[in-house]
């Protein structure tokens, strides 16, 4: 690297919370990420749209080393969280999905109380030993979700008895429940109605007071909606990010134009 | 359109635009000759062909609604991005302006038939040249329109400025004529708002000129606009006059 480039590396990782650098990904022979490059900001909600297979979810699972479970997927590049590469060999994979919670397209409650879904991330990392601690957790998580007043009366009924936009609701209060730094979101709304979406839109609008969030999303509406940068993916490369109004009215690449106004690529 | 690539993968989709685009362009057709009836009708001293023009300027209200109503169902309903919402909303835009325009000419058809009931004066004569240019403007913006052409679009823009000028010179001329005989005063400001409503619709061709960059740029004009209307502030004193001389003056 030269001067400039560190320099220019130090000031993305200075204003950035994530910083991916020629990010690669093989699952066995195929490339399905090449060579993406993007920076994601702090306390901003960051949507990654794309055609299907277009390589969104796969970054999306390199930020928190979900495709390390993955048989033959192979990762290269660099990934830092504050300033941090998640890679590194000596880096705690249980501490770095603590760091970098997720939520899925499916809302997938554990089969378990609506207090236990909540409660069980922060025992396994040790937080909350007390028994009114756990409570304050458990009612915290649940008001910053916005399913507290809903389901108040009913921490002891299984979470799996909630409605789809309440269980995903869930999902994302279990996923603040130990408080992370980032929250990726694969799809949340597309299993939910419209209110339900529209619920979880305004939450994701409010938690990103105090996260950093990334969100895949195939609705373009949604993703115009929530998100202050879009990152556009095609057949494995991103081929633009910025600002989610400049991107959505003044797109500068062909293929982003093509996409988000339904054309023929 | 020259910055669309291709169809949509929904068809109807394109239909509506097109749809769109020809009510545009017819609009603009409608008030493009709606301006050179009215000169033609100033010139010739003509009431009747006066009166057609304010009776179609009616069409071009007709056709502005119908794009609103287009333009809003379409953001309703297809939610367009990236150059297709910059046509629609440019769409909207334009028809307003087009409308304006149609609105000044009639104005100018309506002010000509009471310039017909008094004998003809002088400053009347420039108004067709002052017309001509802004009447080349509507039609190369709305070329520019048709073609996509953001650089037309900015030729017309600068030109706007001429427009301007040519008013300013009007204005002095009138009130020339108005100080040397109060009978002239009638005609005069007639002719004055003619040359007014010349100089707004002037104007709307730079506004469309400014949307038609927008759509195909998807950025605004840089830079102030051209401005050379300084009748806003001028102030004519009388002619010293050596057998009319003010009782007080000097």
């Amino acid at each position: 690297m030269s001067a400039v480039e560190v320099q220019e590396a130090q000031i993305a990782h200075d204003l950035h919370k994530v910083v991916a650098r020629d990010v690669n990904v093989y699952y066995g022979e195929a490339h399905a990420l090449k060579h993406v490059d993007l920076d994601i900001g702090s306390n901003e909600v960051t949507s990654l749209i794309g055609p299907s297979g277009c390589g969104k979810s796969t970054f999306l699972r390199c930020l928190n080393r979900m495709n390390d479970v993955i048989e033959g997927c192979r990762v290269t590049g660099q990934i830092t969280l504050d300033g941090e590469d998640i890679y590194d060999k000596s880096l705690d994979v249980v501490q770095l999905r603590a760091r970098v919670g997720m939520v899925f397209q499916k809302p997938n409650p554990f089969p378990k109380s609506v207090y236990d879904n909540i409660a069980y991330g922060p025992r396994i990392h040790g937080i909350g030993a007390g028994k009114s601690e756990m409570d304050e957790i458990v009612e915290s998580s649940l008001s910053r979700a916005g399913l507290w007043e809903e389901v108040k009366d009913r921490l002891e009924k299984p979470g799996t008895g909630l409605s789809g936009g309440q269980q995903q609701r869930l999902c994302i209060a279990r996923a603040i429940a130990v408080n992370p730094e980032v929250i990726l979101m694969d799809e949340p709304c597309s299993a939910l109605d419209p209110i339900a979406t529209a619920k979880i839109e305004e939450l994701i609008d409010e938690l990103r007071q105090n996260f950093t969030i990334v969100i895949v999303t195939h609705s373009m509406q949604q993703a115009a909606r929530v998100s202050q940068k879009t990152a556009f993916f095609h057949l494995g490369t991103l081929v633009e990010w910025g600002d989610t109004q400049e991107l959505f009215t003044n797109p500068r690449d062909e293929r982003t134009q093509g996409y988000i106004t339904g054309r023929f690529g | 359109m020259s910055t669309s690539q291709g169809e949509h993968i929904v068809r109807s989709f394109d239909t509506e635009l097109e749809e769109l685009n020809q009510t545009i362009v017819r609009m603009g057709g409608i008030a493009e000759s709606l301006l050179a009836t009215a000169i033609q009708a100033l010139s010739r001293r003509d009431s009747e062909l006066a009166s057609r023009v304010v009776k179609s300027d009616g069409e071009i209200d007709l056709l502005e609604q119908k794009i609103n109503e287009q333009a809003v169902q379409m953001l309703a309903l297809r939610q367009p991005m990236a150059n297709d919402l910059r046509a629609v909303v440019s769409a909207l835009r334009i028809s307003s302006d087009l409308e304006r325009i149609g609105d000044y000419a009639a104005n100018v058809a309506k002010r000509s038939m009471a310039l017909n009931q008094v004998p003809p004066v002088q400053p009347a004569s420039s108004i067709p040249r002052m017309a001509r240019l802004v009447q080349a403007n509507i039609k190369r913006v709305l070329d520019a329109y048709i073609a996509q052409d953001a650089e037309m679009a900015l030729d017309v823009w600068h030109s706007d400025g001429e427009v301007d000028e040519m008013y300013t010179s009007l204005f002095r001329e009138t009130l020339t004529y108005m100080m040397e005989d109060p009978r002239n005063i009638t005609p005069c400001t007639h002719i004055l708002f003619i040359a007014k409503n010349i100089e707004r619709i002037g104007d709307h061709a730079t506004n469309i000129a400014e949307l038609v960059h927008f759509l195909v740029k998807g950025v605004q004009i840089e830079g102030g606009r051209p401005k050379g209307d300084t009748t806003s502030y001028a102030v004519m004193e009388p002619k010293p006059n050596a057998e009319e001389a003010p009782a007080n003056g000097g």
